[in-house]
């Protein structure tokens, strides 16, 4: 499992560094335009220092966030570092991982990047594509679906989340200087956030092909 | 003595500050700065604001300075993780509420006459109403 947790991470990696350009020209329109340029450095340095042969998903996962900490440089280092390191500890010792520690681990970043970054639901930040995600996906795994149902229900909620953010007026973070002017444009972490979860349910499509 | 670490996303500016602070202060001080990735480049880094507190500190405390928004979210990830570590979770780290160039000079002077760290918070958060003019 902890293998295919790499791969799956890697997966992540690749979309994010496959996106540098769309998440810094999100962040040029409301922020310092270094979004993807930060995000893709962090995980370049993940997919070279990711230990692959590691069987504790926990670790795994530490890792990644401590890499992440270290390489990112803006404000998405500490929150997209704090989200892993918190997911780590949800799965701190596990080989394998059931649907219903899928929810544990999604209520763990959302407390972590809470903690980090003391926003809450509205503030156009990840937290609106994360927490509807969260709560998405934890519904799914209640009604009895299969894990790619659940990752299904999770992708539309944090898709429909991240849309919400342009409709909304920032307070957190660097886009907070433009007030309104915020308006009309996705918060560049919520899209980040997307395109993550969304890269963790195309690598499980692949896997069960 | 209180040690003092300076976060900025910039290399320049934390040694730029250390350096002006450190004129003030007297040699004994351990003020350590923090800026930039390890690279070089513009941004903060949690891991190397942990190492930078660990060098800071003698025993009595450790006060950080920070700058912008994800400087202080840096700090506050390198404090949470050091109370993770348990031979370092007994480090009494503090970050500061206050100006990082200011309040930096303020500290160093209050910390190197070997206040307390309370009394080098109070000299630091003071500066936050230094007048420039008048």
């Amino acid at each position: 499992m902890a293998s295919t947790l790499f791969d799956c991470i890697s997966k992540i990696a690749e979309t994010i560094i496959a996106n540098k350009d769309y998440l810094t020209e999100l962040d040029r329109a409301i922020g310092d335009a270094d979004h993807g340029i930060n995000m893709a450095r962090g995980y370049t340095e993940v997919l070279q220092q990711l230990p692959q042969e590691e069987q504790d998903i926990g670790a795994v996962l530490k890792k990644t966030g401590m890499v992440l900490l270290s390489k990112v440089g803006g404000a998405s280092g500490p929150l997209y570092g704090t989200a892993y390191m918190k997911a780590a500890k949800a799965a701190a010792g596990k080989t394998s991982l059931t649907t219903q520690d899928g929810c544990e681990i999604l209520q763990a970043v959302i407390a972590g990047i809470q903690l980090r970054g003391k926003a809450q639901r509205g503030e156009k930040t990840m937290l609106d594509a994360i927490i509807p995600a969260c709560e998405a996906y934890c519904a799914a795994v209640k009604a009895g679906q299969d894990f790619s149902g659940c990752l299904d229900a999770m992708c539309a909620a944090a898709r429909e989340g991240t849309d919400y953010t342009a409709s909304i007026r920032a307070t957190k973070g660097r886009a907070s200087y433009l007030g309104d002017r915020s308006i009309g444009h996705v918060d560049p972490g919520a899209a980040s956030s997307l395109l993550t979860m969304e890269a963790v349910r195309d690598f499980y499509r692949e896997q069960m092909q | 003595m209180v040690g003092i670490v300076i976060v900025s996303h910039s290399c320049a500016a934390a040694e730029g500050i250390r350096d002006l602070a450190a004129q003030m202060a007297g040699p004994e001080l351990r003020i350590i700065a923090c800026g930039g990735m390890e690279d070089g480049s513009i941004g903060t880094d949690a891991m190397r604001v942990r190492d930078a507190i660990l060098d800071a500190d003698t025993g009595d405390g450790v006060y950080v300075m920070v700058d912008l928004g994800s400087g202080i979210m840096s700090a506050e990830t390198a404090v949470d993780f050091l109370q993770d570590e348990e031979e370092h979770a007994g480090i009494c780290v503090q970050i500061a509420d206050a100006p990082v160039l200011e309040g930096t000079v303020s500290a160093a002077v209050s910390a190197s006459a070997g206040d307390p760290l309370e009394e080098v918070i109070s000299a630091a958060e003071e500066a936050r109403g230094m007048r420039k003019l008048t």
